[in-house]
């Protein structure tokens, strides 16, 4: 498959992991970004090929994972009213809220349907104009675009039954959020290739300069992770902290124009909380004054939400490079796929759920779980 | 969680040797000749897919069941389930469908039922057939016959089923048409028996697909397997489709692939003639039973590193990005 295959083969691939064993002479300890990275690296046990002396942590990229408990309490909410049909992207549906997630309810009768694009949610208020649609707008700066693509249109077409929950993060300022932490482990970042796709690359520039980190842009397959890795590698053992480009078959310094246009229309930059990190200023997105008549957080009268942390999740320790999912006591026992305590065990872009998925040391409990660094 | 019922709440209270086997169909003692018996039921939205429908699915699957525990399949009843208001174009449709493939697959349906539910109370029809075959050959098929240094042979490509299921249903459009793999598997079995291929264990891939069917295998038989990713086939618009969906092809749904455990001298016979056989003429030889005895399935990539399959809770869902 062109574009994708020639980013897996084999040859490539195991060239590059020999340079980076070559460049590696001390300890680094690199975060990838975005979630589909996690997934990769672990789906391919790309650790294995990498020196005990480069760590991974897995950074807060899921939208699944940082999504607040208080919006998804209020998701469940709306999506238990008998006038709503209310569409998600798949991976939602687990989040566990306070009480109860989407999926359960789905199970209890709710009307919730799985889409694989805003459009889609769209198209089904156009189909049913008795009832009231409700798309479910997580995720960062690359779903935000389509999800202003929906904004647009449903608002040209004077749609009055469609509305978003919006949920949306913006990336950069996590990154300087944790490169400000005092206690930060992090010494470099592989930057997510798709979020650059639209934002560009600028953003970053004053990020690797004032903490003095190399950032790189990287795309999301075997061979991109792995020649951001080396990049990256090279920069820390020259003591470099420059902005580079892995991913140029996708990304450009100055990014999508277009696509900034129209998520400048309509959304605006507001403050966020992210789910196990907190809030932090200026991090998400909220619906412009103009669009405000579709912010399905103000259309219906809901009843008080009072989101209840049913557990002691470490995902903000994980997300910021601070634990590993297996220094958490509940990994792979309680916490599970199937009945996941945190957001990180449901998608599989979190890190916990990669790691249950495809880490040899799960089921070996004869064994200590290792980082997958040192197998 | 079709696991967990059966151990947690039906094994215990139906205690006897046949379905402790947990198997897809139970040999029982009866004269002579040892009976096998199956059953499952049908429930897909879209009732037509391309590829296949409901009724092709309810004839196959029953007897692909059978086919799985090495007796070839005789006699089937069938109970519909129907929604009030189904179009009687549709039902008549459906049972064409399964007469067209009782007939191939060589099995009489001689016994039924019919219960209507009200509207709303069902997706239009839903089937449940069960059937009775005899033990094709004397060799008994079941995980627990699984060894260390088993080959494993896949019959096919993986994961059209579950793929052309999705884009009916939800309206995605491929550059090359996507059909089903939906197919009888009886014949093949047959082939390979008739061909005198010592077979250890069989399994038809539904939901789940290959994965979950090599953990369960791997767990009921307390065994290791390990399987080589670059030997398994998949279609180039299955892994298109996954690519774009975030999905796993190996968590696919498959309605007419198996996999067979057969004894290392027996692979190249058995790669042979299944090769020569409709549903097997791009059969894989994908892995090994191993000596280590911790029930897990192990895959290697074509990086030679390996990563653990584990079942999936529930379905898969798509990924947000």
């Amino acid at each position: 498959m062109k574009f994708v295959s020639e980013y897996r083969q084999s040859d490539s691939i195991l060239k590059v992991a020999a340079q980076i064993r070559k460049v590696t002479t001390q300890p680094w300890t690199i975060m990838e970004v975005c979630g589909g990275q996690t997934h990769a690296i672990v789906k391919n046990r790309l650790d294995q090929l990498l020196p005990p002396a480069v760590e991974l942590v897995h950074g807060p990229g899921c939208p699944v994972c940082v999504t607040p408990l208080e919006q998804i309490d209020r998701a469940i909410a709306i999506a238990a009213l008998p006038e709503v049909i209310f569409c998600s992207f798949g991976d939602m549906l687990r989040v566990p809220g306070s009480e109860s997630s989407l999926l359960d309810i789905k199970a209890g009768g709710a009307d919730i349907r799985i889409v694989y694009s805003p459009l889609q949610a769209v198209k089904i208020a156009e189909e049913n104009p008795a009832k009231q649609v409700v798309f479910f707008a997580v995720g960062f700066e690359t779903t935000a675009t389509a999800n202003a693509l929906a904004v647009t249109q449903a608002h040209s077409q004077s749609l009055q039954n469609f509305s978003l929950l919006v949920s949306q993060f913006l990336v950069a300022p996590a990154i300087r959020s944790i490169c400000s932490a005092s206690d930060t482990r992090v010494q470099g970042f592989l930057a997510a290739g798709h979020v650059c796709s639209i934002t560009g690359y600028e953003s970053y520039r004053p990020l690797a300069e004032q903490y003095r980190v190399p950032i790189v842009v990287t795309g999301f397959e075997p061979l991109d992770i792995l020649e951001g890795l080396l990049m990256c590698l090279r920069q820390l053992e020259r003591e470099e902290c420059r902005v580079e480009n892995q991913y140029t078959r996708a990304v450009d310094r100055t990014g999508n124009r277009e696509a900034q246009a129209l998520l400048n229309r309509v959304f605006r930059v507001s403050s966020q909380h992210w789910r196990g990190l907190g809030e932090m200023p200026a991090s998400g997105l909220k619906l412009h004054q103009a669009f405000i008549g579709l912010d399905a957080a103000q259309r219906f009268a809901l009843p008080d939400i009072n989101p209840v942390e049913q557990n002691h999740c470490i995902s903000g320790d994980i997300m910021l490079g601070h634990k590993k999912p297996h220094d958490c006591p509940h990994f792979g026992q309680e916490c599970r796929p199937e009945r996941p305590l945190g957001a990180p065990m449901v998608s599989s872009e979190g890190a916990c759920s990669a790691y249950y998925r495809h880490s040899q040391q799960v089921k070996a409990s004869e064994h200590p779980m290792s980082t997958p660094n040192n197998p | 969680m079709t696991q967990q019922l059966l151990s947690t709440y039906i094994q215990p209270l139906f205690n006897n040797a046949w379905i402790d086997q947990a198997h897809d169909s139970a040999t029982l003692p009866w004269g002579a000749d040892r009976l096998v018996f199956t059953t499952d039921s049908f429930v897909i939205t879209p009732l037509f897919f391309p590829g296949g429908d409901i009724g092709k699915l309810a004839i196959y699957g029953t007897v692909n069941d059978l086919a799985m525990g090495a007796a070839e399949a005789k006699f089937l009843s069938c109970s519909l389930i129907l929604e009030e208001g189904l179009p009687l174009e549709t039902l008549k449709k459906v049972l064409q469908s399964m007469a067209v493939a009782a007939e191939e697959t060589g099995v009489k349906l001689v016994t039924g039922d019919t219960k209507v539910v009200e509207r709303g109370k069902g997706d239009g029809i839903y089937i449940n057939t069960s059937g009775v075959g005899t033990l094709m050959g004397g060799q008994p098929i079941a995980p627990s016959r699984i060894r260390s240094g088993d080959q494993i042979l896949l019959s096919g490509d993986i994961g059209r089923h579950g793929i052309a299921i999705m884009a009916s249903r939800e309206g995605l459009d491929f550059e090359s048409a996507l059909n089903s793999d939906c197919a009888p598997l009886n014949s093949a079995v047959s082939a390979l028996i008739r061909g005198g291929v010592t077979l250890h264990c069989l399994r038809d891939l539904t939901r789940g697909g290959l994965a979950t069917a090599l953990v369960e295998l791997a767990e009921t038989s307390g065994r290791a397997i390990e399987v080589e990713e670059s030997q398994i086939p998949v279609g180039e618009s299955v892994q298109g489709a996954c690519e774009m969906l975030g999905l796993d092809p190996l968590y696919v749904a498959n309605e007419g692939r198996f996999v067979a455990f057969v004894p290392e001298e027996s692979v190249d016979l058995a790669s042979s003639i299944l090769r020569e056989t409709q549903v097997g003429s791009s059969c894989a030889k994908i892995g090994r039973v191993t000596d280590k005895t911790d029930a897990q399935v192990t895959l290697r990539n074509n990086l030679g590193c390996d990563r653990l399959l584990q079942r999936l809770p529930g379905e898969q869902l798509p990924r947000i990005c």
